[in-house]
């Protein structure tokens, strides 16, 4: 009764205790590279700051990918998109921050603008001075796209491959408009040479210390938003949706409603994912729309454990930590490695590496109960009219 | 014809077509309300996509079809025509499998559709007395906790019985319950539809012969999309047209 009382009211042990540990990391990892001295076996050097800072918001991607495809059935290959789009919407930002120190020295035009003989601000480019209007535009941008794109995808009952392809098509149309300079985003560069965001230096150890930690924060958001919908009645009906479809119909459901709130929350995940992402790694282009971005997430997704809240994580931290040592050590094999492990998971571990121990841990549990079942059934057995088991 | 404002469903000069292949020929069927009707006819015979013209899962290409005398089907959805009452179980029997057997119960309940109050709102006493009750019904109290994909086939068409009987409708449509059923699942299923029909008008397709006896209602044979025959099982079985068409196979 109790654990019921938790699972239905608040959130489970298991996800207290994940984000429990996302929040130390916010803690312990900015502490261990601030406040301890480079020759200390326990310094954490910055560049690794901004590493992990960046996994995490992966990690947060893979989370949001996970509510919609792990949760609700819709495979995303777009979901790279709604990154890029809140990762654009920071960049506009911390261009407009450069002021005048900008290689032109225009006070107003960042420099791409100069260089393309622009005159004056284009008006989509009006209020990203202010951080808070920014911010409102990294969700609002994705929510809105990822909106109006379901809107007429799930009305007109668009599902499995062909809405996989749709998504992918969109990211792929978005990749194209970005990379024309005419855009005003920069183009083929993209937006980048930020010098500093909220005031604070963007080189500074501090500021890349207090980035990891924001996105450790955001994930962790991420995780209680994402455990919270999926543990409420309405995260029932997200698994009926995935499991029966046009059964949910049948009972009187709109599963294209179901959807669009699923995608739309997720999307705004992953452009709050894409705002921390810029400043951590110093550039936007339009290489982030790229369709492999976004079927790289599914691979994450999948290997770490799609339908559960850790898995994505897991697979989205893993498996970055892994390029990232592979493309150190066997650069040309990186791609290989990755297709590889797809296909290895997908044939032996088709719930993941965090689904796979899941289903272990409530097999053994099963097992434990039937056995006290049995020790009590020999006070007599209860028939079941239906019978046949 | 019957007067419209005693029946339940009305089905008149209804013909539906896929590329051409007529599914369903000029169809008219009416269950007065509270009736309890078996549908029987060879695979094919269009009994499936009837069901489907009626649950607005299908739109018919001619033809009427009434719900309690009144509202016309043709110009609502499935999830319109489900909330008008009118339920459902599949011939491939469809369960949430992924969720609980109390889940997949709890979401077919009478009660709201919206999505922000699924997000927000607490399942009540009044709804978990329900749910036992129908567990209790469909003998699946013991398996509450399992997830629907654990059990047997017969206890899934079962527990999407249960789902109707959440559901509350006015009427249910139920496409073949006893596939795959033992003999003796099957006359508890017959049992229960008896015990439903009490209460409900519910059209029943079915095969087997032994369960339509056991239902003991008015018998509908559809052949190649209309009705063939109708009357008392007797009176349809012995029917010549109905013989020809099963033995002529
Ligand atoms: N969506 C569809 N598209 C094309 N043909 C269809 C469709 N639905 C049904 N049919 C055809 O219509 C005919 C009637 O099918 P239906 O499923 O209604 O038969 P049935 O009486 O339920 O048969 P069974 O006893 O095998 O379930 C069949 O020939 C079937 O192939
Ligand atoms: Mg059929």
């Amino acid at each position: 009764m109790i654990s019921r009382y938790l699972f239905e009211n608040g959130l489970s042990p298991r996800i207290l205790a994940l984000v429990a540990v996302i929040l130390a990391a916010a803690i312990i990892l900015p502490a261990l590279n601030l406040a301890l001295p480079e020759s200390h076996p326990l310094h954490v050097p910055t560049y690794m700051i901004s590493l992990i800072g960046k996994y995490l918001t992966y990690a947060l991607l893979a989370l949001s990918l996970d509510l919609v495809w792990g949760f609700c059935g819709i495979l995303s290959l777009g979901h790279g998109a709604f990154f890029a789009l809140g990762g654009y919407a920071m960049g506009m930002y911390l261009m407009r921050q450069i002021g005048p120190r900008g290689v032109y020295g225009n006070p107003l035009l960042p420099d791409f603008m100069v260089f393309l003989n622009w005159k004056e601000l284009p008006w989509y480019w009006s209020g990203f001075d202010q951080f808070w209007f920014a911010a409102l535009m990294i969700v609002a941008v994705p929510g809105a796209l990822a909106f109006v794109f379901g809107w007429f995808a799930f009305r007109s009952r668009v599902t499995g491959v062909y809405l996989s392809i749709i998504t992918q098509a969109m990211t792929f149309a978005l990749m194209l408009a970005f990379f024309r300079n005419d855009m005003g985003f920069g183009g083929n560069n993209g937006l980048t040479d930020f010098k500093d965001i909220l005031g604070f230096d963007i080189q500074a150890d501090t500021t890349r210390a207090g980035l990891l930690a924001a996105s450790a924060v955001a994930l962790a958001l991420g995780v209680i938003v994402t455990a919270r919908i999926t543990g409420s009645s309405f995260g029932k009906l997200l698994i009926a949706v995935r499991d029966a479809e046009s059964r949910t119909r049948f009972l009187g459901y709109r599963p294209e409603m179901v959807k669009l709130f699923a995608f739309t929350t997720s999307a705004v995940m992953a452009g709050v994912a894409g705002a921390l992402y810029v400043p951590q790694v110093g550039i936007i282009n339009p290489g982030e729309f790229a369709p492999a971005n976004s079927i790289e997430v599914v691979v994450w997704t999948a290997i770490g454990g799609r339908g559960t809240i850790i898995g994505p994580i897991v697979g989205a931290l893993l498996v970055n930590a892994g390029k990232s040592w592979f493309t150190g050590a066997l650069p040309e094999l990186w791609l290989f490695a990755l297709g590889g492990l797809f296909v290895l998971v997908t044939l032996f571990l088709p719930k993941g590496i965090v689904g796979t121990l899941q289903e272990i841990a409530a097999s053994a549990s099963e097992r434990r109960k039937a056995r006290k079942a049995d020790a009590e059934a020999v006070d007599g057995e209860q028939a079941s009219p239906v019978g046949a088991e | 014809m019957t007067n419209r404002a005693d029946t339940i469903l009305y089905l008149d000069g209804v013909s539906v077509a896929f590329d051409g292949f007529k599914a369903i020929n000029n169809l008219s069927l009416v269950l007065k309300k509270g009736e309890m009707r078996a549908i029987i006819g060879p695979n094919g015979a269009g009994k499936t996509t009837m069901m489907d013209i009626v649950t607005g899962k299908t739109r018919p290409d001619d033809g009427s079809v009434y719900f309690d005398g009144t509202v016309d089907l043709t110009t609502h959805d499935e999830a319109e025509i489900a909330i008008l009452g009118i339920g459902r179980k599949f011939q491939k029997p469809t369960v949430f499998e992924s969720l609980t057997v109390e889940d997949n119960l709890a979401l077919a309940l009478s009660g709201s559709r919206r999505v922000f109050d699924k997000l927000f709102r607490k399942a009540g006493t009044e709804k978990d007395r329900r749910i036992r009750e129908i567990l209790e019904t469909i003998r699946l109290t013991h398996r509450r906790d399992w997830l629907a994909a654990r059990l047997s086939h017969g206890q899934k068409q079962w527990l999407e019985i249960g789902m109707l009987l959440g559901q509350d409708p006015k009427l249910l449509l139920v496409d073949e319950p006893v596939a795959g059923m033992t003999d003796a699942e099957t006359e508890e299923t017959a049992r229960l539809l008896r015990e439903i029909s009490a209460s409900h008008s519910v059209i029943v397709v079915e095969h087997d012969m032994h369960f339509v006896r056991e239902l003991g209602v008015k018998v509908t044979c559809l052949h190649e999309g209309s009705v063939l025959s109708e009357g008392s099982l007797d009176h349809v079985s012995s029917d010549p047209r109905v013989v020809e068409v099963y033995l002529g196979r």
